[in-house]
C-alpha cells in the first residue's frame, strides 16, 4: 500500500516538475520567436515554423515525464519485487 | 484504454479473428494505414501526366517541399535516404491522423510501431555514415581528443542509444497522451463537446510531430554525412 502511495505521489510530483521546466523553456522560445516577428514581421512564416518544431521539441520533455508518470500509475514494474520485500 | 468500438476489429470479425484483432488494434491498423498509402500511391503515379490531376498535384507539392527542405539539411548527398524517410512521414502522419477518427486507433500510439521505426530511421543513418566514410565513421564517435576516446565513445555510444529513445518515447507519448486525455475528457463530461479543443490540438500534434520525427532522422543522417572534426 505504501508502494502505491509514493507511486501516485512520484507520478504527480514528475509531470508537474516537468510542466514547470517545459512552460519556461517554452516561454524562453516563444519570447525569442515573438521579439523576431515584431522586428522583422516579414520573416514571421519562417520563424513560426521553426518554433512550432522547436517547442515540440521541448514539449517532448513533457511527454516523457507522462510516460514516466504513466508507467509509475500503470505498469508498476517494481510491485512484485516491493511487495517482496515489504512482506 | 480500452476502446469501445472498433472499425477494423469489425472488419476482421467477418474472418472469424475478431478475438486476435482486439488484441493487436495497431496491427490491423497500421494495415489499414499500408493499404491506404498503397493505394494512394498507386493511384497518383498511374497515369503521370506533365498537366497534373489533383492526386498527382498533391503528391507533388508534398514530395518535392520535402525534398528541398531535406536537401537544404543535409546536402546533395541525401538525395537517396528521402525516399525512406518520406515513407516513415506519410506513415506516421496517416497513423496520427488515425486518432481523431471516431472508431479508429492511431497504430503510432502503440511502443512497437514507434520503435520499429526510430530503430530503422537510426540505423539507416549509421548506414550512410558506413558508405560515406568507409572505416573512418569511427571518428565520429572518438571526439577531438586523443587522450580521451575511450570516454568519448562511451558516452558518444549512449547518445546514439538515447536518439532510439527519445524518438521513440516522444512520438508514441504525445499519441498516447492525445488519445487519453481525449478518453478522460469524454469520461469525464459527456460524450459531445468537451473533447472538440483537443481534437482541434491533435491535428497539430499529428502533423507536428510527423515533422519532428521526419526532421530529426534527416538531421542525423546529415551529422553521418559531414566531416568528423
Amino acid at each position: 500500500m505504501e508502494f502505491l502511495v509514493g507511486s501516485v505521489w512520484a507520478a504527480g510530483l514528475a509531470i508537474g516538475i516537468a510542466a514547470f521546466g517545459c512552460g519556461i523553456g517554452q516561454g524562453l522560445g516563444l519570447n525569442g520567436a515573438m521579439a523576431g516577428i515584431s522586428r522583422n514581421p516579414e520573416a514571421a512564416g519562417k520563424i513560426q515554423v521553426n518554433m512550432l518544431i522547436g517547442l515540440a521539441l521541448i514539449e517532448s520533455l513533457c511527454i516523457y515525464a507522462l510516460v514516466v508518470a504513466m508507467i509509475l500509475l500503470f505498469v508498476h514494474p517494481a510491485i512484485a519485487p516491493a511487495v517482496k520485500a515489504l512482506g | 484504454m480500452e476502446h469501445p468500438y472498433l472499425f477494423m476489429t469489425s472488419v476482421f470479425g467477418i474472418f472469424g479473428m475478431e478475438e486476435w484483432a482486439a488484441a493487436h488494434p495497431h496491427v490491423t491498423y497500421m494495415w489499414l494505414a499500408m493499404v491506404i498509402l498503397i493505394v494512394l500511391g498507386w493511384l497518383a503515379g498511374k497515369s503521370i501526366s506533365m498537366v497534373p490531376k489533383p492526386l498527382q498535384n498533391v503528391f507533388e507539392v508534398l514530395i518535392s517541399g520535402l525534398e528541398e527542405f531535406m536537401i537544404s539539411i543535409t546536402g546533395e548527398e541525401g538525395r537517396k535516404s528521402f525516399p525512406l524517410l518520406l515513407t516513415i512521414f506519410l506513415f506516421v502522419l496517416l497513423g496520427n491522423l488515425f486518432g481523431l477518427i471516431p472508431g479508429f486507433y492511431p497504430p503510432t500510439a502503440a511502443i512497437n510501431t514507434t520503435i520499429a521505426l526510430a530503430i530503422i530511421a537510426v540505423t539507416w543513418s549509421h548506414v550512410i555514415g558506413i558508405k560515406m566514410h568507409g572505416f573512418k565513421y569511427i571518428k565520429h564517435f572518438l571526439g577531438p581528443v586523443p587522450a580521451l576516446m575511450p570516454l568519448f565513445l562511451v558516452i558518444e555510444l549512449i547518445g546514439h542509444m538515447a536518439r532510439v529513445l527519445s524518438l521513440t518515447l516522444r512520438l508514441f507519448g504525445n499519441m498516447m497522451g492525445h488519445e487519453l486525455v481525449v478518453g478522460i475528457l469524454l469520461m469525464l463530461a459527456g460524450p459531445f463537446l468537451v473533447p472538440l479543443p483537443i481534437m482541434a490540438m491533435g491535428i497539430l500534434v499529428s502533423l507536428i510531430q510527423a515533422i519532428v520525427f521526419f526532421l530529426l532522422p534527416t538531421m542525423y543522417i546529415a551529422g553521418a554525412i559531414e566531416e568528423a572534426h
